[in-house]
C-alpha cells in the first residue's frame, strides 16, 4: 500500500491528506464544466436571434398566443401543445427521435433547414435527442395531415410497414388530465414569456381533448413557428 | 478464510451490496434484451404502455448503471477502502443507511419509470423527489468513505481510493446541477435549463456519468482487484499518478462532443473533440498499467477465470477508449451520430469493460467476504465465454448497422436525389437488430449462470457457517 517512490511533493501531500485530496479534486474537476457551460449563458453568439431578431416572435401588447401565425417567429407552446410535449416526454419519444437537424445536404433534403439554438430556447428540457431509430422531428409540423398522425400513432405499421415504433392506442382513450396552468406557470417562472392571459386561457384549450389530440398538436407545430431564410447565414 | 478481515472490517455490508449487484445485473440486462427484441420484433410492445420501448429503455439504463453499477461500486469501494486503509468503515450505521437508501431509490425507479414518470434527460430520468434522495444517499456514501480514509492506519492513500473519490466528487457536481428543476407536482418537473444550455449541461452529465461513474469508479476497482487477483503489485506507480490526474482533469470536457454539428456553438463542440482525442493517452496509460501488472504472471490466465474477466475487461477498455476519440472527430461524428454505432460503442464499454471488470471484482469479493470458494468454478468459466461472445456479437451488429445507417442516410442516386427513404434504412436494420438481441441474450445467459452460482455460494457459506466461523475464530497477530 505504502509507496514511497516519490519524495515529498504535491502528489505525496494528496496521498497523505484525505481532505487535501478532496479539495484538489473539487478544483480540478470543476474547470472543464465551467469553461464549456458558463459562457453559453453570456455570449450573444450562442443564440442566432441576437443577430436575427425576426426568428423570435415580437409580440405586440395585448396579443395572446392565439394571435401568433405560423412563421411569425419562435413563441412559447400553447397549452395543448405543451400538454402534447409532456406526453411526448412521458412516452420516451426523445429516445428514438431527434429534434436537431444538422447542416448537411442530405439532412436539409430529408428534414429541412438546419436547426437553430433560438428555436429551442423555450424548451425546458431540450428535446434534441441523441439517436435516430426513427426520423428527426424538428420540422415535422405540417408535413403530414392530422389524420395521418392519428393513424400512425395508433398503428404505425398501418401507414409505414417498415416501422418498428410501438402502437400508442391508449392516447386517444385517455382524456387530458393535467394542471396546465401550473405547468405554464412553472415555465413562466423560468423565463418563458407567457402572459397572464396565455395562462388564463390555457385550461379552456384543453377541454374535451385527449392525449392524442395534444400530441398531434405538438407534432404539428414543430418547426413551423419561425420562417427561416435559405439565403441567410444564421450560424458561422 | 480470512478471519482477521471478518473481525476487523465491516464485510457484511459489502456482502449485501455484492449479492444485490448480481441480481440487478440480471434485471438490467434482461430489460435491455427485451427492449432490443422490441426493436427487432415490435409486436413485443404488446400495446401495453408500461412495457413499450420508450418507457423500458430508461429502466434498462438506470438498472445497469445505477442499480448494478452503483451496488458493485459501493461494494468495491467500501471493501477496498477498508482493506487499503487498514481500518473499519468510519460508520457502520451510515454504511447501512447507504445500502437501504440506495436500494429504495432503485425500487422507486422500477416503479416510476414504467409509469412514464421521467424528466426526459438521458440517464437522469428520475423525477425530482428521487433526485433529492439520490443526492442525500450519495453524500452520505462519500462522507463515510472520506472519513474512513481520514482515520486510516496506512501512511498513504492507495490509488484505487483516489479514483473512487474523484468519481464521488464529480457525480455530486453533475447530479446536482443537471437535476435542477422546477417542480409542478410530486411526479412532474421541468428542467431549470432550456435548449442549447440544457443540452450542454445534459451531455456534460451524460458523458461524465460514463467518464466518472463507469470509468473512474471502475478504474478504482481495476487498480485494487487486478493486482490482488494476479498477486502482483501495480505495474507503474508513476503511470497511475499521470493516469489519474489526466483523467480527472480531461474527462470533464468531453460532453460537448455529443453535440457536434448541432446548434451548440462550434467552439464548444470542437473543444470537446480536441480534449477527447487527447484522452486516448491517459486511457491507454491506464489500460497498459492494468495489463502490465500481469507481467510475470500471465500463466495465471490459464487457470484463474476471475483474472480472465479482469484482463478481458481491460482489452475492451482499451478498444472503446480508442473508438470514442475517433468518433468524436467531426468528420467521423457526422456519420456516426444518431446511429447505432453510438449504441455499439456504449455497449463495448458497458458490457466489455464495466460489466466484466465489475464481475471480476464480484467473484473476488464473493470469495473473500463469504470466506468460501465459489460453488462452481466451471460456471465462472462458462460465464466468461458467454459474456465475451455475447458482447462481441452485440458490438459487431451495431457497428454494421450504425455505419450502414449513416451511409444510407447520406447516399445519393445518379440523379442527385436521396437514394433511400428513412423507412428503407429502418427495414435494413432488422437483421442487425435481431443479431444484437441474440448477442444480448447470450450475455444474459451468462449473467443467469452467475446469479445461480452466487446464490449457491451464499447457500454453501450458510450451511458451512463460514462467516460465523470467521467471526469467532481466534486471530493471531
Amino acid at each position: 500500500m505504502t509507496n514511497k517512490v516519490k519524495p515529498k511533493g504535491l502528489q505525496e501531500r494528496f496521498e497523505v491528506n484525505a481532505w487535501a485530496l478532496v479539495i484538489g479534486l473539487m478544483l480540478v474537476l470543476s474547470v472543464g464544466g465551467i469553461v464549456e457551460i458558463v459562457p453559453l449563458f453570456f455570449m450573444d453568439s450562442t443564440f442566432e436571434h441576437n443577430k436575427h431578431p425576426e426568428i423570435v416572435w415580437q409580440r405586440q401588447d395585448g396579443q395572446t398566443l392565439k394571435d401568433h401565425k405560423a412563421g411569425d417567429g419562435v413563441r412559447p407552446y400553447r397549452a395543448l401543445e405543451l400538454a402534447g410535449r409532456d406526453v411526448y416526454q412521458r412516452e420516451g419519444c426523445y429516445l428514438c427521435h431527434s429534434q436537431m437537424i444538422r447542416p448537411f445536404r442530405d439532412e436539409k433534403e430529408r428534414y429541412g433547414h438546419y436547426s437553430l439554438a433560438s428555436e429551442s430556447m423555450y424548451d425546458h428540457p431540450f428535446q434534441w435527442g441523441s439517436k435516430r431509430t426513427g426520423p428527426d422531428m424538428a420540422r415535422v409540423g405540417g408535413k403530414y395531415s392530422d389524420s395521418w398522425h392519428r393513424k400512425h400513432l395508433r398503428a404505425p405499421r398501418s401507414v409505414v410497414p417498415e416501422s418498428v415504433m410501438p402502437n400508442y392506442p391508449w392516447l386517444v382513450e385517455t382524456p387530458l388530465d393535467m394542471d396546465i396552468a401550473a405547468r405554464m406557470g412553472a415555465m413562466k417562472l423560468m423565463g418563458v414569456p407567457y402572459t397572464e392571459a396565455d395562462i388564463a386561457e390555457g385550461p379552456a384549450e384543453m377541454e374535451g381533448k385527449n392525449e392524442e389530440d395534444a400530441l398531434v398538436a405538438f407534432l404539428q407545430v414543430l418547426g413551423t413557428m419561425a420562417k427561416l431564410d435559405d439565403s441567410k447565414v444564421y450560424r458561422e | 478464510m480470512d478471519a482477521s478481515a471478518e473481525q476487523k472490517y465491516n464485510l457484511k455490508v459489502v456482502r449485501w451490496f455484492v449479492v444485490m449487484s448480481a441480481i440487478y445485473l440480471l434485471v438490467g440486462t434482461l430489460a435491455g434484451t427485451y427492449i432490443a427484441s422490441e426493436l427487432a420484433w415490435p409486436f413485443l410492445n404488446f400495446d401495453i404502455p408500461y412495457i413499450t420501448f420508450g418507457r423500458l429503455r430508461p429502466l434498462h439504463t438506470n438498472a445497469v448503471i445505477f442499480a448494478f453499477g452503483g451496488c458493485i461500486l459501493m461494494a468495491a469501494s467500501y471493501y477496498t477502502v477498508q482493506r487499503t486503509c487498514g481500518t473499519r468503515l468510519w460508520s457502520d450505521k451510515l454504511a447501512w443507511f447507504v445500502f437501504w437508501g440506495w436500494n429504495l431509490i432503485i425500487v422507486a425507479a422500477v416503479i416510476t419509470l414504467p409509469l412514464g414518470i421521467n424528466q426526459s434527460k438521458e440517464y437522469a430520468e428520475l423525477e425530482w423527489p428521487i433526485d433529492i434522495a439520490i443526492a442525500v444517499v450519495w453524500l452520505v456514501y462519500m462522507f463515510n468513505f472520506i472519513m474512513t480514509m481520514v482515520i486510516r492506519k496506512s501512511s498513504h492513500i492507495y490509488v484505487s481510493n483516489w479514483f473512487f473519490l474523484g468519481m464521488m466528487v464529480m457525480i455530486t457536481y453533475l447530479h446536482v446541477v443537471n437535476s435542477l428543476a422546477v417542480p409542478v407536482s410530486l411526479t412532474k418537473s421541468y428542467s431549470l435549463f432550456a435548449g442549447v444550455q440544457d443540452a450542454m449541461i445534459q451531455w456534460w452529465w451524460g458523458h461524465n456519468a460514463v467518464g466518472f461513474y463507469l470509468t473512474a469508479g471502475f478504474l478504482g476497482i481495476m487498480y485494487y482487484f487486478v493486482p490482488k487477483q494476479a498477486g502482483r503489485p501495480v505495474y507503474s506507480y508513476r503511470l497511475s499518478v499521470i493516469h489519474f490526474w489526466a483523467l480527472m482533469f480531461g474527462y470533464v470536457w468531453l460532453g460537448a462532443h455529443h453535440l457536434q454539428y448541432t446548434a451548440l456553438p462550434d467552439w464548444t463542440g470542437s473543444l470537446g473533440a480536441a480534449v477527447s482525442i487527447a484522452m486516448i493517452i491517459p486511457s491507454w496509460g491506464g489500460a497498459v498499467n492494468g495489463m502490465m501488472t500481469l507481467s510475470g504472471a500471465w500463466d495465471k490466465l490459464r487457470t484463474d477465470y476471475v483474472l480472465r474477466f479482469l484482463i478481458m475487461s481491460l482489452a475492451f477498455y482499451a478498444m472503446s477508449t480508442f473508438e470514442g476519440p475517433i468518433m468524436s472527430i467531426k468528420t467521423v461524428n457526422a456519420l456516426s451520430h444518431y446511429t447505432d454505432w453510438t449504441v455499439g460503442h456504449v455497449h463495448s464499454g458497458a458490457l466489455g469493460w464495466v460489466a466484466m471488470v465489475g464481475i471480476g471484482a464480484l467473484y473476488h469479493m464473493m470469495k473473500h467476504t463469504f470466506h468460501v470458494e465459489m460453488w462452481s468454478t466451471k460456471l465462472i468459466n462458462a460465464h466468461f465465454w458467454t459474456a465475451t461472445i455475447g458482447t462481441v456479437i452485440y458490438i459487431v451488429a451495431m457497428w454494421v448497422s450504425g455505419i450502414m445507417q449513416g451511409l444510407m442516410w447520406r447516399a445519393y442516386d445518379e440523379y442527385g436525389t436521396l437514394a433511400y427513404t428513412f423507412a428503407e434504412s429502418v427495414e435494413a436494420m432488422h437483421p442487425y437488430y435481431a443479431m444484437r438481441a441474440i448477442g444480448g441474450m447470450i450475455f444474459v445467459v451468462g449473467v443467469l449462470l452467475m446469479v445461480f452460482n452466487v446464490l449457491m455460494t451464499v447457500r454453501k457459506s450458510a450451511s458451512e457457517g463460514s462467516v460465523q466461523k470467521a467471526r469467532t475464530a481466534t486471530v493471531t497477530a
